[in-house]
C-alpha cells in the first residue's frame, strides 16, 4: 500500500506562497484559515546570514496523534496513501486533535469541525497533484509514495540531504525538506 | 541569532494555542471534585458509616450527581460541533483519553445513583415505587452496599486520574508531559472534596475527619507538586521552558499566589491549627482549597495549551 | 502623503457620508459580500483566458464550478506561466468577488477628494464626460485631455482619445519604473530589456541582482526560471542592502551600501578589463569606442569602490572573476523597478555594459532576442493631426522615449507648454504610483475634468470627477496579448463569469464614449467579438480556436544570434556602444561615471520600497484571498537599530520623512535582514480610500514618504530612494 509523503526544496522555494493561496482556493478554505503556510528560519548576523523557507502543511504523521486522541474515529487514516484524513460528520469539536498537534496544523472550521491539509487526496484519487504542489512556480515541491523507492520522492530523499519538522515530537512525520 | 516568521494566522492556533478556555479547567475540576467525592462516600459507606445520617453518604452523591451533570454541560459547552455529541457513543477508541473519559462518565451515573439509593433522603421516599423497592433491597443485601462503596471508591480514583491522563496523553504539549499530572489531579480532588464536605456538613465527627485528611492531601499535593516540576526542570529544553511558564513566566502570579499559597499552604496552616484545636474551625479554609483547586485547572490548563515544541 | 491631504482624508466623518446625495458605491455599507454572479452550467467547466494581476498576462484556465467561479490555473500551453501562474494570479478570482468593488458609474457631488458621490446611469456619466470634453476641445483644443493608463485594458480607451485629437498618454511605468533601464539599454544596444524581459535567466550559470529581488518580486516566468537556475547550481550574486530571498540563495551576498551600485559596477569592469578577462572576440566584433571606455573606467578600482559601496575588494574581485568565467552565461540582470537615485539610466547603462563585456547579450544564458506574432492591429480611419506632446518641452529630457508621465503632471500645474485640463485615468493609482502626492493633488485641482476608470475604489478614483466602474479581467474581453517571448503566440483575454453589478468592459465604455462625442466611425465594429475575429482573420488565424486554447503559438524562431538571431544594434553606430557619441553631444557621460548621493542624516535612515509575491502595486489589497496573504505591510528595520529605538517586531510606529509627513501606523519586523542605514517596506499598502474598506489604514505608504523625488536628467525618470524617515513610536491609546 501507498505511503504518500512529500519532499519539498528548500533551495528553489522562494515563499512565494502560491501553495497557500492554491489551497484556499482548491478547498474553499474560510477567510481567515490556512491549512498550509510558509516558515522563514534565519540564523545568524547581518550579513552572514542563513535562510530556509519552508511550505509547511500537515504532516501525515506515521504515528499521528491526532488520530490517537480522536474520541470519535472523525481523525482517521485513509485507506489510500495512509493520509491522515478528518471524517467532518464524525467530528464533535472536542479539539483535543488540535491539542495534539505539535505542528499546529489543525484549525476549527467556522462551521465547528477540524480541518486541515488532506494532501488534496479528492485531486490524487483522480490522479492529480495536490494543488499546492501543481501550482509551485518554483517546483520545489515533490509528492508521491514514500514507499515506492522508484517514486520521485524517494529518489530525492535518497541523493539529497533532507531533515524533517521536530522529529523529536515522535510522530514520525511524512513531509521532508531538501536542503 | 535565529528569527522564526511564519505566516499562518489561524484563530485559536497563532501566535500560541488558546482553543480552550474556561470550560474545560472547570470540567477537569469538578471532575477531580466529583472523584474525590466518590471515593470519600464510597469510603464512608464502606466503613458502614451510612448507618449514621453522615453528610457523606446522606446527600454527597446526590450533590455529586447534580455536579456531575453541571461539568459535562461545561464539557458540551466548549465542543465547537455540538450537534455531532453523540459521535462519543457510537464508537470506542482505546487510544483516546477523551473516548476513555465519556464512556467513564457513563458508568459513573448509574453508580452514583445506586448509592443514592443506599439511603433515599425522607422527601423523596415514597415518589417513586421502584426506587424504593431497589433501596429496599440493597438494604436487605449488606454485601451490595459494600460492593457500592467500593465501586464507587475505584470509578472516583478511575476519574480522578482521567482529568489529569487526559492532558499528560498530549505529547505535543510539553507541561502536560509529565507522569505525575494524574496523580496531581486526583489529590487536588481529593483534597477539594475533602473541603466540601467540611464546608458543608454539620456532623462534628465528619468535620474533623474530613479536614485532617484534607491537610494530609493538601500535603501530598506539595510533594507531588515537587515531582510534576522537578520532573519537567530535568527533561528536556521544551519540557523546562513548558514549566517555567508557570514558575517564571506569564502564568506564575497565578500558580504561586492563588494555587500554592492562598490554594494550599494558608488553608494548610488554618486547618492544620484548627484541627489542633489553636482556632475555630472556619468555612475560609476550604474555601480557599476549593479556590485553589479551580485556578490549578486554570493554570494547567492555560499554559499546557501554551507550552509548544518549537 | 502631505500633511494637506491627510487631514483632508482623515477628517471625512459618517456625516459627510450620509449627507451624499445618494448612496454611492464606494460608501455603500453592505457587510456581507455579493452574492457571486453565476452561469446557469451545473459541474465545472474551463475556460481559458489571460490574467490581469500584473503586467506579465500569464495565460490561465478558470474553473467555474456550478455556476460560480471556483479557481484559475496556468494554461499548459502558455509559455509565459508554462501551466503555473503565480500567487496573484492564483488568488486572482479574489478579484471578481472583492466586496468592495466599484459596481455603478458614480459623478463627484462635492469637494474634490471628498468621496462623495451620486450613483448615475451609464448614459448619464458619459454625456457628462462628453460635455465636459466638448468644452475642453472648443476651450483650449483636443490636446489638453491626457490619459494615464496601465496595462492592456487601456487600449481602446487610448483609441477613442486619439480619434478626439489628444497625443498625451502617459504611463508611469516609465518615468517611475523601468524607464531608466530601458533608455540605458537602448543607449547601449539600441533596444529595451522589454517587459517582459529578455533575459535567459535558465540557462545562466551565473546571474547577478543588483537590488531586483526575484521571488519577492513576482514576475512568474522570471521566478520560474530563477528557481530554475537555481536548481541547475547556477552561481548567484546578490548585491542589496537586504538580505532578499535572492540573497538568501546566493553565494556571494554583498550588503551594498544604498545609492552605491554605480561604484560597485563600474569596479567590476573594471577587473574584468583591468585583468583581460572580457570577451575579447564579442567586444572587437560588437563594440564601439571600447578603448575610450577602458580608458574612463581605468580609475574605478575595487580599492576605489570600497569605501563607496562597503564592499571589500578581494569580494568585488571575486565576484568579478566568478562572472567571467561563466561568460558568456553570466547574465547580470537589468532589473525592472530603476527609479531609484535619479542617475538610473547612467546606472543601467553601466549594467549594460558590463553585460557587453560579458557577452551576454543575444547569447544563451544572457539576453535572447524576443520574436513575435505578426497579427495586424484593426484598420482604423486615421486620427486627427495632433499637436507634439505636452510631457516633454523642448526635448528637455532627450533620450526619453515614452511620455513621462510626471512631465504630463507638471504641465498641469504649470500649463506649460499648454494647459492640460482634463485627465483619464485607467488602472492606474496615481496617488500610489507617482512620488510627491501633493504635487498630483495640486495638478488634479487645475482639471476641468477627471476621468477615473477602475475595478476598486482607488485612492485616485476619490479624486475623481466621474468614476467609470470595470469589469474585471476575468468577466471581459480585451485585447489580444500578441507577446514579445521566446517564441511567437497571441493569447485571449474572454469573459468566464458575469460581473456581479453594472461594471462594464473597457472596451464597450470606450466604444460608448466615443459613439456620444461623435466619433461612432472611429469603432467599425459591432462588438469585441468581431473586432478579435476580424484582426485574428488578418493574421491567419482562428478566433474559434483561440477561445478553445485560450493560446496560439507559433513557429519557434532563433533567439540568439549563435543560433541564427541577427546580431543588429539600432545604435548610432550600429554597435554596442561602449562610449557613446549621442550622450557626449547632449552634453552627458559618454561613459558612467560615479556619484555619491546624500546619506542620511543622523538618526534617519533611507527609505527603501519593494515588492511582496501577494501583491501587485497598489491594487490588491483588498482582494479577500491575497490580503488574507499578507494584510499589511512592515517596515523592516536592523535587530541592532530596533534595540537601540526601544521597538520591537510586532510594535507600531509611524514614519517621519525629511518634509516631517508621517506615515499611517505599521508594524516594526525588527530584523537580521537588513543594513542599519536603511528601512524597507513593501509598496502598496496604507491605503486611506474610504471604499477601500477591507484595506484602509492598514499598513503605511511608501509612496506618501516619497515627498522628494531626483528627475533623471536623460529621461526625465523619478529617482525616489532619496527620503530619509526617523522611526517615531505610536502612542497607542486604551
Amino acid at each position: 500500500m501507498a505511503r504518500f509523503g512529500m519532499a519539498i526544496d528548500t533551495v528553489r522555494c522562494v515563499g512565494c506562497m502560491d501553495c497557500v493561496v492554491a489551497c484556499k482556493t482548491e478547498n474553499s478554505v474560510p477567510e481567515g484559515f490556512n491549512r498550509d503556510w510558509i516558515a522563514t528560519e534565519v540564523t545568524g548576523t547581518f550579513p552572514t546570514l542563513h535562510m530556509e523557507i519552508r511550505s509547511e502543511r500537515c504532516n501525515h504523521c506515521d504515528s499521528p496523534p491526532c488520530v490517537h486522541c480522536c474520541p470519535t474515529g472523525a481523525s482517521h487514516v485513509h485507506d489510500v496513501g495512509g493520509v491522515v484524513l478528518v471524517d467532518y460528520d464524525k467530528c464533535i469539536g472536542c479539539k483535543a486533535c488540535v491539542a495534539s498537534c505539535p505542528y499546529g496544523a489543525r484549525f476549527i472550521n467556522p462551521s465547528g469541525y477540524a480541518e486541515k491539509c488532506t494532501f488534496c487526496i479528492h485531486r490524487v484519487e483522480q490522479g492529480l497533484l495536490p494543488a499546492c504542489v501543481s501550482v509551485c512556480p518554483t517546483h520545489c515541491m515533490h509528492f508521491g509514495d514514500l514507499d515506492d523507492p522508484n517514486s520521485e520522492v524517494s529518489q530525492l530523499l535518497a541523493s539529497r540531504n533532507h531533515h524533517s519538522l521536530l522529529p523529536e515530537a515522535g510522530t514520525k512525520p511524512r513531509i521532508f525538506y531538501l536542503t | 541569532m535565529q528569527e522564526l516568521t511564519i505566516t499562518r494566522h489561524n484563530e485559536m492556533i497563532d501566535p500560541l494555542l488558546h482553543i480552550w478556555s474556561w470550560q474545560i479547567p472547570v470540567y477537569l475540576f469538578i471532575g477531580g471534585l466529583v472523584a474525590g467525592i466518590m471515593i470519600i462516600s464510597g469510603y464512608f459507606v464502606l466503613q458502614g458509616q451510612y448507618k449514621r445520617n453522615v453528610f457523606s453518604c446522606f446527600y454527597l452523591p446526590h450533590i455529586s450527581l447534580l455536579l456531575l451533570t453541571g461539568g459535562m454541560t461545561s464539557l458540551f459547552l466548549d465542543l465547537e460541533h455540538k450537534l455531532y455529541v453523540w459521535r462519543l457513543y457510537t464508537t470506542f477508541h482505546w487510544t483516546s483519553p477523551m473516548s476513555w473519559g465519556s464512556w467513564i462518565l457513563v458508568i459513573i451515573y448509574p453508580v452514583l445513583w445506586l448509592n443514592t439509593l443506599i439511603r433515599i433522603p425522607e422527601r423523596y421516599q415514597n415518589k417513586v415505587p421502584v426506587f424504593d423497592r431497589l433501596s429496599a433491597l440493597i438494604n436487605k443485601h449488606p454485601v451490595l452496599i459494600k460492593n457500592i462503596g467500593i465501586l464507587n471508591m475505584l470509578l472516583g480514583v478511575l476519574l480522578g486520574m482521567y482529568t489529569g491522563v487526559l492532558l499528560s496523553a498530549f505529547g505535543a504539549r510539553p507541561l502536560w508531559n509529565s507522569a505525575m499530572l494524574w496523580m496531581l489531579f486526583l489529590v487536588s480532588g481529593l483534597s477539594a472534596a475533602a473541603a466540601l464536605v467540611h464546608l458543608i456538613t454539620t456532623d462534628q465527627y465528619e468535620r474533623e475527619l474530613l479536614a485532617k485528611a484534607d491537610n494530609a492531601f493538601l500535603t501530598l499535593e506539595l510533594f507531588v507538586f515537587g515531582g510534576f516540576i522537578t520532573g519537567l526542570l530535568t527533561s528536556t529544553r521544551v519540557h523546562i521552558d513548558a514549566v517555567k511558564l508557570i514558575l517564571v513566566g506569564p502564568y506564575a502570579a497565578v500558580f504561586w499566589v492563588l494555587v500554592i499559597g492562598t490554594g494550599i499552604l494558608l488553608p494548610l496552616s488554618i486547618q492544620l491549627l484548627a484541627v489542633n484545636h489553636k482556632v475555630k474551625h472556619t468555612p475560609v479554609a476550604p474555601l480557599l482549597v476549593l479556590a485553589g483547586g479551580l485556578m490549578l485547572r486554570f493554570v494547567i490548563v492555560y499554559a499546557g495549551q501554551y507550552s509548544h515544541w518549537s | 502623503m502631505s500633511a494637506y491631504s491627510r487631514r483632508k482624508f482623515l477628517k471625512i466623518s459618517a456625516a459627510t457620508v450620509t449627507a451624499a446625495t445618494a448612496a454611492s458605491a464606494c460608501t455603500e455599507a453592505s457587510a456581507t459580500p455579493p452574492a457571486p454572479a453565476r452561469r446557469a452550467t451545473k459541474g465545472v467547466e474551463r475556460v481559458p483566458t489571460y490574467c490581469d494581476v500584473c503586467f506579465w498576462k500569464c495565460g490561465a484556465i478558470a474553473s467555474v464550478r456550478d455556476g460560480a467561479l471556483w479557481k484559475i490555473e496556468g494554461n499548459p500551453i502558455d509559455p509565459l506561466s508554462r501551466g503555473r501562474l503565480c500567487p496573484r494570479g492564483t488568488g486572482g478570482i479574489g478579484a471578481h468577488s472583492d466586496p468592495d468593488r466599484l459596481k455603478r458609474p458614480l459623478i463627484r457631488r462635492s469637494d474634490r477628494g471628498r468621496e462623495e458621490w451620486a450613483e448615475v446611469s451609464w448614459d448619464e456619466a458619459f454625456a457628462y464626460i462628453a460635455k465636459k470634453m466638448h468644452t475642453i476641445k472648443e476651450t483650449h483644443g483636443p490636446e489638453s485631455v491626457a490619459m494615464f493608463a496601465h496595462g492592456i485594458g487601456g487600449n481602446f480607451l487610448k483609441h477613442t482619445l486619439k480619434a478626439y485629437g489628444t497625443p498625451n498618454f502617459a504611463a508611469p511605468s516609465f518615468a517611475q519604473c523601468r524607464g531608466p533601464r530601458d533608455v540605458g539599454f537602448r543607449m547601449t544596444f539600441g533596444e529595451d530589456v522589454g517587459s517582459p524581459e529578455r533575459t535567459d535567466i535558465k540557462n545562466a550559470q551565473c546571474l547577478v541582482l543588483i537590488g531586483s529581488h526575484l521571488g519577492e518580486n513576482m514576475h512568474n516566468t522570471q521566478v520560474q526560471e530563477f528557481a530554475e537556475a537555481v536548481g541547475n547550481g547556477a552561481t548567484i550574486i546578490v548585491a542589496d542592502p537586504r538580505f532578499s530571498v535572492a540573497a538568501s540563495k546566493a553565494k556571494h551576498y554583498l550588503p551594498i551600501k544604498p545609492g552605491t551600485d554605480l561604484a560597485l559596477v563600474l569596479a567590476w569592469m573594471n577587473v574584468i578589463v583591468t585583468e583581460g578577462l572580457y570577451d575579447k572576440d564579442y567586444v572587437a566584433k560588437y563594440g564601439f569606442g571600447f578603448d575610450q571606455f577602458a580608458a574612463s573606467i581605468a580609475a574605478n578600482t575595487p580599492e576605489w569602490a570600497y569605501p563607496e559601496t562597503g564592499i571589500e575588494p578581494e569580494v568585488i574581485r571575486a565576484t568579478a572573476r566568478e562572472m567571467a568565467r561563466h561568460k558568456p552565461a553570466t547574465l547580470v540582470h537589468p532589473g525592472r523597478h530603476s527609479a531609484w537615485y535619479g542617475d538610473d539610466t547612467q546606472r543601467s547603462r553601466a549594467v549594460a555594459l558590463l553585460n557587453a563585456l560579458l557577452g551576454s547579450w543575444g547569447r544563451k544564458g544572457g539576453f535572447y532576442t524576443p520574436v513575435s506574432m505578426s497579427v495586424p492591429g484593426y484598420p482604423y480611419p486615421a486620427y486627427p493631426t495632433a499637436p507634439a506632446k505636452v510631457d516633454n518641452p523642448g526635448g528637455k529630457y532627450p533620450f526619453a522615449h515614452e511620455a513621462i508621465s510626471t512631465g504630463i503632471r507638471e504641465a498641469t500645474i504649470t500649463g506649460q507648454p499648454y494647459p492640460i485640463k482634463g485627465w483619464f485615468v485607467y488602472a492606474t493609482n496615481l496617488i500610489h504610483s507617482l512620488p510627491n502626492e501633493a504635487e498630483t493633488i495640486k495638478a488634479i485641482q487645475n482639471l476641468d475634468l477627471l476621468v477615473v476608470v477602475d475595478v476598486i475604489p482607488s485612492e485616485i478614483a476619490g479624486w475623481a470627477d466621474v468614476v467609470l466602474p470595470e469589469s474585471v479581467y476575468l468577466e471581459r474581453y480585451d485585447d489580444l496579448n500578441v507577446e514579445w517571448f521566446r517564441e511567437p503566440f497571441v493569447a485571449l483575454r474572454q469573459p468566464v463569469i458575469d460581473s456581479p453589478d453594472d461594471q462594464k468592459p473597457n472596451w464597450w465604455m470606450a466604444k460608448r464614449l466615443a459613439e456620444t462625442l461623435g466619433l461612432a466611425h472611429y469603432y467599425p465594429w459591432k462588438n469585441i467579438e468581431e473586432y478579435l475575429d476580424h484582426r485574428l482573420t488578418a493574421a491567419g488565424l482562428s478566433f474559434d480556436e483561440l477561445k478553445k486554447e485560450g493560446i496560439i503559438r507559433g513557429a519557434p524562431q532563433p533567439i540568439f544570434f549563435d543560433d541564427g538571431a541577427p546580431s543588429e544594434f539600432a545604435t548610432p553606430s550600429g554597435k554596442i556602444e561602449f562610449f557613446s557619441l549621442q550622450l557626449q553631444k547632449a552634453g552627458f557621460d559618454p561613459v558612467p561615471v560615479y556619484h555619491r548621493p546624500a546619506e542620511p542624516p543622523a538618526g534617519s535612515f533611507r527609505l527603501l520600497a519593494g515588492r511582496a509575491p501577494v501583491h501587485t502595486f497598489s491594487r490588491t489589497q483588498s482582494n479577500r484571498i491575497l490580503s488574507d496573504m499578507m494584510d499589511e505591510n512592515e517596515v523592516w528595520i536592523n535587530a541592532d537599530m530596533a534595540r537601540r529605538l526601544d521597538v520591537k517586531s510586532g510594535d507600531y510606529v509611524r514614519l517621519k520623512n525629511q518634509d516631517a509627513v508621517v506615515s499611517n501606523r505599521i508594524r516594526v519586523k525588527a530584523t537580521e535582514r537588513i543594513r542599519p542605514d536603511c528601512v524597507y517596506m513593501v509598496h502598496g499598502f496604507g491605503h486611506t480610500a474610504r471604499g477601500l474598506r477591507h484595506a484602509l489604514q492598514k499598513g503605511a505608504s511608501d509612496a506618501g514618504l516619497i515627498t522628494r523625488y531626483a528627475t533623471d536628467p536623460l529621461m526625465g525618470g523619478t529617482g525616489m530612494n532619496v527620503n530619509f524617515v526617523t522611526i517615531e513610536p505610536e502612542v497607542t491609546h486604551g
